[in-house]
């Protein structure tokens, strides 16, 4: 099995005294042992060498992978191999002998670069991807200076009739990770490779614009496109032009998952928890009020766990199914329109605090509905979708006007000249700005239920929760389940994130495999702290676990840890909402799902 | 922008009622995509939008797997085809030496909008083509398997006229 090692002509250990599993090989005289199955690329880095890449996705921890080897700007030289291999598939073996540094190797990948980029737009000045763009970055670290070839550029309209997405097709490379997010991981299979050479791109069928498929609006192509073939669509001159009408009175929020996200934007270490910056850079910006969407997850949990309640006093319908991740919603209303009864009623937080922004706010201050503007600062696409529902409503004026991501919101920030990271510290505006523990892990998968649960058991027990940390419920796998006990009834809770997986989920449930009294499903991979709209992780998936942890560790230091011990929520429901799930709620806090039939 | 309208209505009874048939005798019919995507087309003529939703639905495979794989393929087509296609190659040499007064003259002369695939008698249908890799004879016209070099618009008519006659002579 080592013959050909000793053709190769370099001194190996003796490969007895490891593990058989392992190979042996050299990248620029660089000796390296790594898995079996390792690719070229995976020992490069072990040995620390770096490897462009450009079209391939490695979500580890995810199992997320796309392999299209389409972009071979990743080609290394292998001894006795006439051609250039691509390193992010090519499989390492006994003895290979790899360069990364000869001429051949980087005039190859120099010449794939400049292929794509002859057939690029040159618009970087203006690209919504200026500074975040991985095309870009290899051009400046292959030191293009030029492009010599001529290809032709192909000419395509760009969509932005979503209120989500903007898709770009002049910026597409083909890499095909979008692909690979959209039909592999959320089961959605609204892309796919359109017509054949210099004329293909990746889209809906039909060319369709987003809207009229069956897309969730999850963003996770977004999240993944290296270029900015597909963006968001930017709200923020919509922001800034409300902010400067005198008449308007501008009301912000921000989900949970920002504050844990929205420092790398200004080189803070992921994980970082800049709940208080965000309120004093907000003030700065200058909105009228400062709310935080965590007081909204609170009244969600509240109903939501009313609701829950009520179902297992009156039998039924069970399970019930959160409802506050709007890409879901879509999901389900497309994909499973026979189980549009399950998933409750409740609205999400961020509609929630809209609609009480515009009712119970306004009353308060003698405000004029019509003049509030409601903006939300969200880590997702989806949720600009979802404030587009009409029957997101009351009186033909939507709960809520505006959101921006995470991104955006940086963005805002940076046009201004606000030094994040050096910012004092300060508290969101009373009355829609307190919060607890259960709300901020809102932003995980696992936290929306595990906050139900704090609240649901005391509710139906009448008597206190002494371990709230239900860490049966934790973790990043796919598909999860745990049983919470109700006294002495068990209750079974199933928990999905990413659509796929949420897919099997209902699958399970609707041929009898699966049996829960209540579920979780997030859209997006690790829940909301991966959104669409987050700051790019660059496939970086220590990332999402950092703001996972920084999620966690905000509940322990919060005082109050069970939604409905907020002094604030008890005081909207005694004074203007009446009981839990009551009439007034049914009439605010509620809504409906339609089935939807699309391509 | 595209806003698509769907009017499945388009889609003849007993032609999907065959397809259905044929879809049926298929032990694995998601498997065997592309030959079913022939028998519509023999059934058709082509593949109208309608009809590719209509496969996806009834195979089960997704709208957008089903459209990627007709526009990847030349052999299927979206639009209907006329007896004689006329392929205008507006490929950089060609282009260089006149290419679109050519393929506007042909439009002129049949009465062809930039979106309308075919002309009314069925007889002509145009598209224009990157490089057919005849540069030397640009700007360069291809009629089915047929190639003209060298065309000038003044030859247009005269291209055509010779069809048409081929046509007539047929049948
Ligand atoms: S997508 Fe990237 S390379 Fe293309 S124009 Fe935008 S910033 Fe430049
Ligand atoms: S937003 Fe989500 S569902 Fe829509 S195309 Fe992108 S990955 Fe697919
Ligand atoms: S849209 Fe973006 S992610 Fe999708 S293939 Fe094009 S460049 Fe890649
Ligand atoms: S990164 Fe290897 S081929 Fe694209
Ligand atoms: S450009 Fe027309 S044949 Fe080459």
């Amino acid at each position: 099995m080592s013959q050909e090692n000793k053709s190769a002509g370099i001194p190996l250990p003796n490969i007895f005294d490891r593990p058989a599993n392992t190979v042996t090989l050299t990248i620029n005289d660089i000796p390296v042992t790594v898995n079996r199955n390792s690719t070229i690329l995976e020992a490069a880095t072990k040995a620390g060498v770096h490897i462009p890449t450009l079209c391939h996705l490695a979500l580890d921890g995810f199992d997320i992978h796309s392999e299209t080897s389409s972009c071979r700007v990743c080609v290394v030289e292998v001894e006795g191999r006439p051609r250039l291999v691509t390193s992010c598939s090519e499989k390492v073996v006994e003895g290979m002998v790899v360069r990364t540094d000869s001429p051949r190797a980087i005039r190859g990948r120099r010449t794939n670069l400049e292929l794509l980029l002859s057939n690029h737009p040159r618009a970087c000045l203006t690209c919504a991807k200026n500074l975040d763009c991985e095309l870009q970055k290899l051009a400046r670290d292959m030191s293009i200076r030029e492009i010599t070839y001529k290809g032709e550029r192909k000419r395509f309209d760009i969509e932005y009739s979503s209120r989500a997405i903007i898709k770009d097709p002049d910026k597409c490379i083909m890499c095909r990770r979008c692909e690979t997010m959209c039909n592999d991981v959320q089961t959605v299979h609204v892309l796919s490779a359109l017509g054949r050479g210099f004329d293909s791109v990746v889209g809906p069928a039909f060319h369709a614009d987003l809207g009229e498929t069956t897309c969730t609006f999850c963003g996770q192509c977004v999240a993944v496109c290296p270029t900015a073939a597909l963006t968001e669509v930017n709200e923020t001159s919509r922001v800034w032009r409300a902010l400067h009408d005198e008449k308007k009175h501008v009301v912000v929020q921000v989900a949970p998952a920002v504050r844990v996200a929205i420092g790398e934007m200004f080189g803070m270490a992921p994980g970082s928890i800049s709940t208080g910056k965000i309120a004093t850079a907000l003030r700065r910006l200058g909105f009228d009020a400062v709310f935080d969407t965590n007081w909204g997850a609170d009244l969600t949990v509240v109903e939501e766990a009313s609701e829950l309640v009520s179902r297992i006093q009156n039998g039924g319908p069970m399970p019930i199914l959160t409802s506050c991740c709007p890409a879901w919603v879509n999901f389900i209303e497309s994909q499973f329109p026979d189980m549009l009864h399950i998933p409750s009623t409740s609205k999400s937080p961020m509609i929630m605090l809209g609609a009480m922004a515009k009712s119970y706010y306004a009353q308060e201050r003698g405000i004029d509905p019509d003049s509030i503007v409601v903006v939300s600062i969200m880590p997702c696409l989806a949720k600009k979708a979802e404030a587009a529902r009409p029957e997101l409503s009351k009186d033909e004026n939507q709960n809520v006007d505006i959101v921006i991501s995470t991104r955006e919101f940086g963005h805002m920030l940076q046009e201004i000249g606000i030094d994040f990271p050096n910012l004092v510290e300060s508290d969101f505006d009373s009355l829609m700005g307190e919060s607890t523990g259960a709300s901020i892990i809102f932003g995980t998968t696992g936290g929306v239920i595990e906050a139900a649960c704090r609240t649901a058991y005391e509710i139906l027990m009448e008597q206190p929760l002494e371990r709230v940390e239900l860490t049966q419920l934790r973790g990043l796998e796919g598909i999860r389940s745990g049983t919470v006990m109700f006294g002495d009834t068990p209750i079974r809770i199933g928990i999905a994130h990413g659509l796929g997986n949420a897919r099997r989920l209902l699958e399970g449930l609707r041929s009898g495999e699966y049996e829960f009294e209540a579920i979780e499903i997030m859209a997006c991979p690790g829940g909301c702290i991966g959104g669409g709209g987050q700051p790019y992780h660059h496939g970086d998936m220590e990332v999402l676990q950092d703001r996972q942890r920084a999620l966690y560790r905000e509940d322990r230091n919060t005082p109050l840890r069970k939604s409905h011990e907020n002094p604030m929520i008890r005081r909207i429901y005694d004074e203007f909402l009446g009981t839990p799930y009551g009439e007034k709620a049914h009439e605010l806090l509620h809504t409906h799902y339609t089935a939807r039939e699309k391509i | 922008m595209s806003h698509l309208e769907l009017d499945m209505s388009i889609l003849e009874p007993g032609l999907l009622a065959e397809l259905d048939a044929y879809i049926e005798s298929l032990p694995d019919p998601q498997g065997s995509i592309i030959a079913v995507l022939h028998k519509a087309q023999e059934l058709n003529g082509y593949l109208p939008r309608e009809l590719q939703l209509y496969v996806a639905r009834r195979t089960g495979l997704p709208t957008a797997k089903i459209n990627g794989i007709v526009t990847f393929y030349s052999f299927f087509s979206e639009v209907p085809s006329g007896v004689y296609t006329i392929s205008v190659c507006t490929g950089t040499a060609c282009f260089v030496k006149g290419a679109q007064e050519v393929l506007d003259r042909f439009r002129e002369e049949l009465k062809l909008e930039e979106d309308e695939p075919m002309t009314e008698d069925g007889l002509f249908s145009i598209n224009d083509v990157r490089c057919i890799g005849a540069c030397g004879l640009a700007p360069v016209v291809r009629v089915n398997e047929r190639i003209f070099g060298h065309v000038k618009p003044d030859q247009v008519s005269e291209i055509i006229a010779q069809h048409r006659k081929e046509a007539a002579d047929a049948s």
